[in-house]
């Protein structure tokens, strides 16, 4: 199949289609609105519904209102608004409801500014939202990656009845790439298939399938064992869904940490540097939740191994991950950008070339 | 020979309420419920339950059901409507915490939306699952926890009048305000309910019946006299009847 130049916004939407998405609930905000513009044109084409929630907070609860009757649904922001969205989230994770949700990061905190950030980090995998819950976290590094992990989101999230998250920054929406689409896929609502959903029961059905979009329970013994369940979920996850990439580790003097654009960022540090005779490999997360504890412990620990770089365009957030993983096995050093400037090849360079000089 | 006169319908689960007694929501949840057995809606019917007094209502309705977050009952209406579309009906359970204070958002936006879906909003002017807070439905004078004075107007405003500001929003089809009262307004009450749902059967666009309630527990009055403090304080207030409905014009 040819190749096709799309912006990641728009190739992200089309993807979400092609997955089966025919509901969308989104509101304005840069750097993601070039989604639900596609979406507006693009839905009726295909039979499904764009609606322009009045915010937020509205639009995850109309996904939670969608997904409840086993439709696929989706919903895209950016930072100040995927915050707004975190009292729905967190329902959505309670009602074990299946959906996607598109986060493309913008700088933060407050209003912050409307470039790259990826700032959202520990909102994404610790939480966000109240209570014990996860969300199935993609951070993609291309646009065609991001395609092909929407191609089966949608089936992850069903599998676990959980929501899923792309953590996206905004250099993945913004930027034109090659991409090869995938085929539409055939989805249709099956009431066999989500026995919970909202599907037509009526009196003198199987009780046990009538439709009850919930997440409330209010003794502790009933919360109790709802939430085992929910943990017994996460720990399956876990064991069966990390992704992650490995670039160059073999016998790699230093590794580099990092997910998403910045990662690709690092990948032609490590280029370059391979060129000047430093040896140096990336780790990156493609679940940062799950995150993928073990393998960054794995290269991060090799003999070869003299220290470890994480580099993000935050504070040091998946830091905190690295370290976890690492719990001091290796010395850990940390370079990064607060303003969504992203950091440069040579800024990366120069300071693995410092640490290689002890500095 | 025994003749069945009258049955609890089948739209209703042998749950027992856990309202208190004398509240209204009993008499509502009975007139909604049959509303839909009468219209032959069972396998329908998608409801979806507040945050509130009423937050356990899935239990309560023998139908597909939700439980939405605080105020956002008309938003996840709309979501499923819009996947359901005009075979099935879809109608929010709201209380006046929920819907007059943290859900106008979502409630002006749905009747802006001229979403298809139908509201039973329960008005007993104050908070009622926390314990009698001040609602912005609560009349003035009228003391709450909140309020342990009485509602001052100057420092937080008259009572919102939520079916007169939706009636003003273009997008509404219908809008009454009831009371269960009396056997009279019960009964219009319940007519109201069957006319909204008949409307999105129809595929005409959002109805809001109000329906005006009590609340002896946090009024401090028994039943009886919340009935009387609701017919001498709120209905002069909140005058019941008709006021928007566009199938009508």
């Amino acid at each position: 199949m040819a190749l096709e130049l799309m912006k990641g916004s728009e190739a992200i939407a089309e993807a979400a289609i092609r997955a089966g998405a025919r509901y969308f609930f989104g509101y304005p905000i840069t750097p993601q609105t070039e989604i639900p513009e596609y979406m507006s044109a693009r839905m009726p084409e295909v039979g499904g519904c764009f609606l322009q929630a009045e915010s937020e907070v509205a639009a995850i609860n109309m996904i939670y209102g969608a997904a409840g009757t086993g439709a696929r649904a989706i919903t895209s922001s950016s930072s100040p608004g995927v915050s707004l969205k975190q009292e729905g989230i967190s329902y959505c994770a309670g009602a074990q409801l299946p959906c996607v949700i598109l986060n493309v990061m913008r700088g933060g905190p407050g209003l912050g500014n409307i470039q790259a950030s990826q700032g959202d980090y520990l909102q994404g995998v610790k939480g966000g939202g109240n209570g014990d819950y996860h969300l199935i976290t993609y951070a993609p590094a291309s646009v065609q990656e991001a395609i092909d992990i929407m191609m089966y989101a949608f089936d992850k999230a069903e599998k676990y009845r959980v929501p899923v998250l792309f953590l996206a920054d905004g250099i993945i929406a913004q930027m034109m790439e090659p991409v090869e689409m995938p085929e539409m896929v055939d989805f249709k609502i099956d009431p066999e298939k989500k026995p919970w959903a909202c599907t037509g029961w009526k009196p003198g059905d199987d009780p046990e399938k009538r439709g009850v979009i919930n997440s409330i329970y209010i003794d502790t013994e009933t919360l109790s064992v709802h939430n085992a369940k929910l943990q017994k979920i996460y720990r399956e996850i876990e064991a069966n869904e990390q992704q992650w990439e490995y670039y160059n580790v073999e016998g790699a003097e230093y590794i580099i940490t990092a997910f998403g654009t910045v990662a690709r960022i690092a990948k032609s540090a490590i280029d370059e540097l391979k060129a000047e005779g430093i040896n140096v490999g990336l780790v990156r997360p493609i679940t940062v939740w799950p995150f993928p504890y073990e393998a960054v412990k794995s290269a991060c620990t090799a003999p070869s191994v003299k220290a470890v770089l994480d580099v993000e365009l935050n504070e040091g957030q998946m830091l905190q991950d690295v370290k976890l993983a690492l719990n001091g096995a290796t010395p850990i050093d940390f370079f990064g950008h607060l303003g969504s400037e992203m950091p440069t090849v040579d800024e990366v360079k120069a300071k693995i070339k410092s640490m290689k000089e002890g500095k | 020979m025994s003749q069945v006169v009258f049955e609890k319908t089948k739209l209703l689960t042998d749950k027992t309420f856990h309202y208190c007694p004398g509240c209204n929501h009993g008499i509502i949840h009975r007139l909604v419920a049959e509303v839909i057995d009468e219209m032959n809606l069972d396998g329908k019917v998608i409801g979806v339950a507040p945050v509130g007094c009423s937050v356990f209502a899935y239990d309560y309705f023998n139908c597909d059901m939700y439980e939405a977050a605080h105020g956002r009952a008309p938003a996840v209406a709309t979501g499923a409507k819009r996947v359901v579309g005009k075979d099935v009906l879809v109608f929010t359970y709201q209380g006046d915490g929920d819907l007059a204070s943290i859900g106008t958002a979502e409630i002006v936006h749905a009747a802006h939306r001229g979403e298809k879906i139908c509201t039973i909003f329960v008005n007993n002017a104050i908070y009622g699952m926390t314990g009698g807070q001040m609602a912005p439905t609560t009349l003035v004078g009228q003391k709450t926890t909140t309020s342990p004075r009485g509602r001052d107007e100057a420092w937080c405003g008259a009572p919102l009048k939520v079916s007169e500001m939706l009636a003003q929003v273009p997008g509404s089809y219908y809008i009454e305000r009831c009371a269960v009262n009396t056997t009279a307004n019960i009964r219009k009450t319940k007519a109201a309910i069957a006319k909204a749902f008949k409307y999105q059967m129809e595929g005409k666009g959002f109805c809001l019946i109000e329906v005006l309630s009590t609340c002896p527990t946090n009024w401090g009055l028994s039943p009886v006299e919340a009935m009387t403090w609701l017919e001498e304080n709120m209905i002069p207030y909140y005058p019941l009847g008709v006021k928007k409905d566009k199938g009508a014009e």
